[in-house]
């Protein structure tokens, strides 16, 4: 690049024929970076995503599904039987009114939403209907009323387990309740699999919390001012997020808390509208979704692919199983680990059961995704492995379009949203990152900093490469969380169910008693 | 019988009006106890980052360590040293309804607050704590102009 500016001034070029050879080096830059990328993180996408023998189902997808039926099974359907006391407690009904000041389930729900709202229920779920058909949205619906039980299990843990410290400050997660746990149970490695976890976590943090947001969010902008070098943004991105988390601007990320709950607002009530407007469509669009949950209406892999999309993406989304939230609900105010627990169940439910089943419906009945008129079947694109869609789109273009053919002006507003969704899920995935790290390398101002700064260059990277190798690394590193999570959570999960009848019972003999009325 | 009053502080001119008239009313009552609050606004159903939460209960501790000293601390010193029985109460909340609650709970028979110190476009939208105290009290409340 320095050689390209130096010879432009030497020969005295005009400085627009500077630029284009700046752009074109970039364009070598950001297609070095994706092969680069793509060459090294192959193995372990691969060996994530490997199928079992002799079928394409991803053995992965079915441990998420097994460990979610297996939690709702063990605790008997804890995500209906204590929904109702769910709301009740994050209403503050049960909040002890002396509490006042400390953080509210409310507010540990909120952040932990917070880090899982976002690009997932933008992007992801069009990718999920771009692969899987609408059919995908009753496995991700289902997905997500079934992870609600995981999330109950990790986040019980998370605060049973959390390190309390001397100056008041608290550390959760997995990592802890892994080692304490298989302490207290007498259990073999439990050190081994906290730390197992940890690098995963460090990863899916640079991965899905970093990578795939940079490389969504760059996508959308230049949807909308033109296609220019995906380094730029990330430079842009990277900057806001250091001076953030290293220049510890509080302000940007205050803000950004602020005015991505209204963004989450606006998109739901977005949607909301464009399906009142087509209300006509909805028995339709459900139609297709049931139709093609079983039959897969022609998409590539049949009923199986729309049902392994569907559980991909809503794992991606909601994140039930990989432990992330353990991390973000553990800051709580309560004398009852397991209150928590019940909160954090809502999670799943807001954001697949509502957020992405939404995002589904307008993409169904904007009716981006081609219909062949003869068969009633989707139409598969020139490549054969994604529905085609009316401009080709795919990722968070699709629903932009989708969300453009009800409301014109709807992706100025969605860039928006998505460049804050993108940011606040960086933040709160460098937070869990930086949990993991210092887990494993201790706290201290050095140490922090070194994974700050290297969560930043993963935002230049994630911006530059192209949405391939990014989508699939960011899923093999959040996958791999959930690998070491769950298998753990296998052992841990008597302890919960502990908690839940000492809870249960002195709830139903009034022990337990709400505070306001 | 002793008559309990709360005083509600806010740390301006007016609280420090609302003490003085605290003290003269006190003073014409034969058993009186005063109890100096102030309340830190807080609500729970705000939204924050995760590094915000971890560092959630310091912070508390922080701030009802401040308030202590600079405005409770002060206040209670002035009372005691005009002799009268008096305690001093820092919480967390909705300033109305904890003023209020905090009445109920501690057997005091009014409450005396200082007019609204907010003024302004806010006070416009949302009414001041003071409005909202006045309109939803269970204890009769004397607001000191």
């Amino acid at each position: 690049m320095k050689h390209t500016l130096k010879l432009a001034g030497l020969t005295g070029i005009a400085s627009s024929v500077a630029t284009s050879s700046l752009a074109q080096e970039a364009m070598t830059l950001d297609q070095k970076v994706n092969e680069v990328f793509a060459a090294s993180t192959g193995w372990f996408v691969n060996f994530i995503f490997m199928s079992f023998p002799g079928t394409n189902f991803p053995w992965i997808v079915m441990w998420l599904v097994v460990a979610a039926t297996v939690f709702t099974l063990y605790f008997g359907f804890v995500q209906f039987r204590f929904f109702k006391h769910a709301i009740q407690l994050v209403k503050g009904d049960y909040s002890d009114p002396n509490d006042a000041g400390e953080v509210s389930h409310f507010q540990a729900l909120a952040t932990a939403l917070s880090g899982t709202v976002g690009l997932g229920n933008i992007a992801g779920v069009a990718v999920a209907v771009g692969i899987g058909g609408p059919g995908a949205t009753f496995w991700m619906i289902l997905a997500g009323l079934l992870g609600m039980a995981s999330k109950f299990t990790e986040c019980t843990l998370g605060v049973k387990y959390r390190n309390e410290y001397e100056d008041g400050t608290v550390s959760g997660g997995p990592m802890y309740y892994i080692s304490k746990g298989f302490n207290e149970l007498g259990l073999p490695g439990g050190k081994i699999l906290a730390v197992l976890f940890s690098v995963f976590c460090i990863l899916g943090a640079l991965g899905g919390g970093n990578m795939f947001q940079a490389n969504q969010a760059h996508a959308q902008i230049s949807g909308i001012v033109g296609d220019y070098p995906g380094w730029i943004t990330g430079i842009i991105f990277a900057g806001v997020v250091f001076a953030v988390i290293v220049g510890g601007i509080k302000s940007i990320a205050n803000v950004t808390e602020k005015v991505v709950p209204f963004m989450g607002i606006l998109y739901v009530g977005a949607a909301a509208i464009i399906l009142i407007v087509n209300y006509d469509m909805i028995g339709w669009a459900f139609g297709q979704i049931f139709a093609g949950a079983f039959t897969g209406l022609g998409v590539a892999g049949g009923m199986v692919g729309a049902l392994i999309q569907g559980f991909k993406r809503a794992a991606f989304s909601n994140e039930a199983g990989v432990g992330s939230a353990a991390i973000a609900h553990s800051a709580v105010k309560t004398k009852e680990p397991i209150t928590e627990g019940f909160v954090s169940l809502l999670e799943p439910l807001i954001d697949t059961v509502v957020i992405c089943t939404m995002t589904a419906l307008v993409i169904v009945i904007s009716q981006q995704l081609i219909i062949d008129p003869d068969t009633g079947n989707y139409m598969l694109n020139e490549a054969g492995n994604a529905i085609a869609t009316v401009d080709g789109n795919s990722g968070v273009s699709l629903t932009s379009a989708a969300f453009a053919s009800g409301i014109s002006w709807f992706p100025y507003v969605l860039a928006i949203a998505v460049v804050l969704f993108a940011f606040s899920t960086m933040i709160s995935w460098s937070y869990y990152g930086l949990k993991a790290w210092t887990y494993l390398f201790g706290e201290g101002q050095t140490s922090e900093l070194v994974f700050k700064v290297i969560f930043c260059v993963f935002i230049v990277i994630g911006a530059a490469a192209s949405l391939g190798p990014v989508i699939d690394f960011s899923d093999a590193a959040i996958f791999a969380m959930a690998v070491v999570n769950i298998f753990c959570l296998y052992f841990l999960m008597k302890l919960v169910r502990a908690e839940l009848a000492s809870y249960a019972a002195r709830l139903d003999s009034g022990e337990i008693k709400k505070f306001t009325h | 019988m002793t008559v309990k009053i709360v005083i509600g502080l806010d740390g301006t001119d007016t609280g420090e009006r609302a003490l003085k008239f605290a003290k003269d009313l006190a003073s014409k009552i034969s058993e009186c106890e005063l109890i100096a609050v102030y309340v830190i606004e807080w609500s729970p159903f705000t939204f924050q980052t995760a590094e915000e939460n971890e560092k959630r209960h310091k912070r508390r501790e922080e701030e009802i360590a401040l308030a202590t000293a600079r405005i409770v601390e002060p206040a209670v010193a002035s009372l005691e040293a005009d002799g009268f029985k008096c305690s001093g109460l820092v919480r967390h909340g909705d300033v109305a309804e904890t003023l209020n609650r905090l009445a109920g709970e501690l057997g005091g028979s009014q409450i005396i607050v200082g007019r609204a110190s907010s003024d302004g476009f806010a006070k416009r939208i949302f009414g001041s704590s003071t409005q909202n105290l006045v309109m939803h009290a269970d204890v009769p409340v004397t607001v000191v102009g």
